[in-house]
């Protein structure tokens, strides 16, 4: 089955140009069926990739396919290539899987959207241009892949464009993109200079070539390329805004898989990072800051969405933590366990949104565990997941990662904790604001931030009772909540499932094996456990019957460090200006000036020498007198001063 | 150039009748030259001119160019000048021209000058200059037979193509001459006062047209100027018609 | 052979620059024409001497040559008058401006 691995990428592939083709055509709901079964039998086809992987011997456990070489030109020999090995595939498997699931979810959710096909174009799209990111062998393929995500997103968070709010955010979100990407691709020129190859076998081989200067420097470049697409300190400012796409795609793409993308980046070239100690010291500051600016956000936030996102933000931030101090592996778990609950918590919120007929102020909301029952449940688990409650999946993850933290800097290991009870406080508050407490809901409507068609007919103002999803919607509720739940068996050392043994081919060379007795790593534990139940506890307290507390949501925090204003002083008002000289100097002064001064030198010069042109045939003689005495000048004095 | 021609030229002291003779002649070719500048009378200017070229055969005799003194008079002053006098008294333009006046500005100040500067110039580049090739004999020696003979002999040899190509010339020229000369037939078809006109884009007063008393079936398809020149007239005379409008429009503002 | 060719050439130049002053000065269209014919005259006069004072005979069958063209210019030129006064009336070359830019 290996052999076909480039059916990953090509199925949802096939499923973008079916629609682009005949999408209209299909229509609801037959438009998202083929698109959810091309992601499902990208799905199948990765399964049996993965069966097959296991066949290979664990110590050598890759497998390279050449599709064809792209760019055959002299030094820079970079082919369409895909390589599989334990992390590729762990990603691919949770991609698709995960994405199945959100396409299926969709085509309830999106129903009865006039732009029903287009939507799930985009998506396999993504779909595909993510699988090209996990698979690539070399860096430009990973970076194709990452720009085609970058598309994709704008093309999904704008999606109902007609909402200026919309199309701002998607134009924030590429644009945040694009500023990392210069990193990115500053990242690949510095390679080619030093090694000649973009593939990523061959620069690992060559690491002692490069030099410890140059391995910084790259990976100080890929981490702000990291920095824009999975949006740490000081470019996340767009995930935010992109709340504005429909919620399935907030699920897929901003929680589950674009943002992972940097994850994987830096993951793929642990080597680099583990030959540079103070790259990877940045990567883990950089994670620690977001980790704690952004759970404080999350704290004020009023938008069930925007909690998220800025959750989202915080556990990334996690991630780069643990990357940072050289725990590759518990970072692939928590993305993994991350993708699990984050999904499901966004699912579940667009379950709310949905019953709700598109209400997501989470003080309009209130004691829906009795009208959204199942939903409840769901996100429940969730909620306890992300608060990295013993024993669900979160708490082994964020357990992992503040292990190796505590053994590699122990000053970032206190922010970590302190992040992870921020997180266990206002996950409990959205959960409390929106299931517990009292009907908030019943005397207002919903000021329809995401137009939701099937809900049209209610928009004459009479709420009525929230309603339950349909079937399409819970199941992939369900199946996420269980695989949440369980997903802490990754972390039983030494099993079938532990993720260390699998990923040990990629990281084994450059894993931190933190040397912390046992004693440490169970006080580790307990500290964990207590704090989150302790927290958890307090949110719900304060926040299931109160909706209304200002003491503790403060304008700072809900305005979320004022980071936009400041951008928007620094670098926004200044560019406007710039832009403004240019089209109202610049362009008319300057270059018309120039472009009409040449013109009108040439009419100018034209009116003047047509004066000679009189139509005197008299006027012509004597212009040919005129030269003839010039040469006659011009040979007298070579007679005399040159001969 | 006068000290490389007192090596080429052997030279004794002039006698005094070539000096003479040429003194005379020289006076009669200038007097003829500025009478030709300076006459009003068109009539006067051809006289004038007849006598500068009597000056210049004399000239020509003196070099010992007898044969080409001959064909001077009777080619130039004997044909080419009876043909200008033709052509004035034929177009009667012996009206005089009033050459005091001189309506282009700056023109007379600045021939003046021009050719007095270019003058000087030559002149002085016959002193200074070396500009002879030093090679004698291209075409054969000048003396030692008659000038008729050694003419001849080098026009059929050394110099026969361009005798040929020079009778052809003549040929094209007298047909050109024919074309351009040839009076129109007085017709009213508008195509054969097209074909006769061969300077196109001239306006004004036609006296042809005016004979043509009727005025042409202006049709869309009339693009042709003198066609168009023709309506005009016509409906100038006729008092103006409405088709021929645009064409007309067109015409006047070339 | 006697007489300095310098003179016969000064003489050339001369004949040549009156002509010059003529086309230039003059209005009339055939008296213009007349002036072109002195300073071929002029040109004529040089050759002769030339050919005398380098002893080739190929500069009296230039002068040949020259008066043939000379004749077809003219011919061809007057017919060209002709053709203009026909339409015009006039010989004044001041009146032929229409080439003005």
């Amino acid at each position: 089955m290996l052999h076909v691995t480039y059916l990953i990428i090509l199925l949802p592939l096939v499923g973008f140009a079916v629609l682009v083709a005949a999408g209209r055509r299909l229509g609801d709901p037959a438009a998202g069926v083929v698109a959810t079964v091309a992601v499902g039998a990208s799905f199948l086809v990765s399964i049996g990739v993965y069966l097959d992987l296991l066949t290979v011997d664990a110590p050598v456990r890759s497998y390279s396919q050449n599709l064809w070489t792209w760019i055959p030109v002299d030094r820079l020999q970079v082919h369409a290539a895909l390589y599989v090995d334990p992390l590729s595939m762990t990603m691919v498997l949770f991609i698709t899987g995960i994405s199945f699931l959100i396409h299926l979810y969709s085509i309830g959710y999106m129903k009865g959207d006039k732009d029903f096909p287009k939507f799930f174009l985009y998506m396999n799209l993504f779909v595909a241009s993510m699988l090209i990111l996990v698979l690539g062998s070399n860096l430009l393929i990973t970076f194709v892949g990452w720009e085609g995500v970058g598309t994709c997103s704008y093309w999904l968070v704008s999606f109902w464009f007609t909402r200026d709010s919309a199309a701002s955010a998607g134009k924030k979100a590429f644009v945040y993109n694009r500023i990392g990407d210069v990193g990115f691709l500053l990242a690949i020129f510095l390679v080619y200079d030093k090694v000649h190859s973009l593939d990523y076998q061959v620069i690992f081989h060559r690491i002692p070539e490069i030099g410890p200067a140059n391995v910084t420097a790259i990976c100080l470049l890929l981490l702000v390329g990291v920095m824009g697409k999975s949006a740490q300190i000081p470019l996340f400012p767009w995930l935010a805004d992109a709340m504005e796409g429909p919620t399935p795609v907030s699920a897929l793409i901003h929680a589950a898989t674009m943002v992972t993308a940097g994850v994987y980046l830096l993951c793929r070239v642990s080597p680099l990072l583990h030959a540079s100690p103070d790259a990877a010291l940045t990567v883990a500051i950089v994670g620690a800051a977001t980790a704690f600016v952004a759970a404080t956000i999350a704290c004020a936030q009023q938008d069930i969405k925007k909690v998220l996102a800025y959750s989202t933000v915080s556990q990334l931030g996690y991630m780069f933590l643990a990357i940072g101090c050289g725990a590759y592996t518990a970072a692939i778990f928590l993305m993994v366990a991350h993708a699990f609950f984050k999904g499901l918590l966004f699912l579940g919120a667009g379950s709310v949104i949905h019953g709700l007929h598109d209400e997501q102020d989470l003080k309009r909301m209130g004691n829906l565990r009795a009208y959204l029952p199942i939903t409840f449940i769901t996100f429940g688990i969730g909620w306890l997941c992300i608060a990295a409650v013993p024993p669900l999946s979160g708490f082994w993850a964020k357990g992992d990662v503040l292990d190796n933290a505590w053994a590699a800097h122990p000053a970032l290991w206190v922010v970590g904790i302190v992040t992870a009870a921020l997180t266990a406080y206002y996950m409990s508050r959205l959960t409390g604001l929106a299931f517990f407490g009292s009907d908030r809901w019943a005397g207002s409507h919903g000021d329809t931030p995401e137009p939701d068609p099937a809900h049209a007919h209610h928009a004459d103002g009479a709420v009525s009772e929230p309603h339950e999803s349909p079937w399409i919607m819970t199941v992939p509720l369900w199946i996420l909540a269980f695989f949440a739940a369980i997903a802490g068996v990754m972390a039983i050392p030494d099993s079938q499932f532990s993720l260390a043994r699998w990923l040990d081919p990629v990281f084994a060379s450059t894993l931190y094996h933190d040397n912390l007795s046992s004693t440490a790593l169970w006080t580790l534990a307990i500290v964990d456990a207590v704090v989150a139940i302790v927290f958890v506890v307090i949110g719900l307290r304060l926040w299931s019957q109160r909706a209304d507390r200002p003491a503790l949501e403060g304008a700072f925090l809900r305005g979320a460090w004022y980071i936009n204003e400041l951008y928007d002083a620094v670098f926004g008002r200044p560019s406007e200006r710039l832009a403004a000289f240019c089209a109202d100097v610049v362009d008319p002064r300057v270059i018309d000036g120039a472009v009409n001064g040449v013109a009108g030198a040439f009419r100018g010069s034209g009116t003047v020498l047509r004066r000679t042109q009189t139509g005197y045939v008299r006027n012509y003689v004597l212009g040919i007198t005129f030269g003839t005495v010039i040469v006659l000048g011009f040979m007298l004095t070579r007679m005399w001063w040159g001969g | 150039m006068s000290a490389l021609l007192g090596v080429l030229v052997t030279s004794t002291r002039p006698t005094l009748p070539d000096v003479g003779v040429f003194a005379v002649a020289a006076a009669i070719v200038l007097a003829g030259a500025i009478g030709v500048v300076v006459a009003r009378n068109p009539v006067h200017s051809a006289l004038m001119l007849v006598m500068t070229l009597f000056g210049v055969a004399v000239l020509f005799v003196l070099q010992q160019a007898n044969f080409l003194a001959a064909v001077q008079v009777i080619v130039y002053a004997g044909a080419i000048v009876v043909l200008f006098l033709f052509v004035i008294m034929f177009l009667g333009v012996d009206r005089e021209e009033d050459v005091a006046k001189e309506p282009l500005r700056g023109q007379r100040p600045l021939a003046v000058a021009l050719v007095l500067l270019g003058t000087t110039g030559l002149l002085l580049l016959g002193q200074v200059s070396k500009w002879t090739t030093g090679q004698p004999r291209a075409a054969g020696p000048d003396t030692g037979a008659p000038n008729v003979n050694l003419i001849g002999k080098s026009l059929y040899t050394t110099y026969l193509f361009p005798f040929e190509a020079t009778s052809a010339l003549l040929i094209i020229a007298v047909v050109g001459a024919v074309v351009l000369a040839r009076r129109p037939p007085a017709a009213t078809s508008s195509g054969a006062v097209a074909e006769a006109d061969a300077d196109p884009g001239e306006t004004g007063p036609d006296p042809v047209a005016a004979v043509d008393g009727e005025p042409p079936v202006a049709t869309g398809v009339a693009d042709d100027r003198a066609t168009a020149a023709t309506a005009e007239g016509a409906a100038g005379v006729a008092g103006g018609s409405p088709p021929p409008a645009g064409a007309e429009e067109r015409e006047v503002d070339a | 052979m006697s007489i300095n060719p310098a003179w016969y050439l000064s003489l050339s130049v001369v004949l040549f620059a009156i002509g010059a002053l003529g086309v230039l000065v003059r209005r009339n269209v055939l008296i213009m024409f007349m002036c072109v014919e002195l300073m071929l005259n002029a040109s004529n006069l040089a050759f002769v001497t030339f050919a005398r004072t380098l002893h080739d005979i190929g500069g009296q069958v230039l002068v040949f040559f020259v008066l043939v063209v000379a004749a077809a210019e003219v011919v061809v030129g007057l017919g060209i008058v002709v053709a203009i006064f026909r339409r015009r009336a006039s010989a004044n070359a001041d009146d032929l401006h229409l080439m003005k830019g």
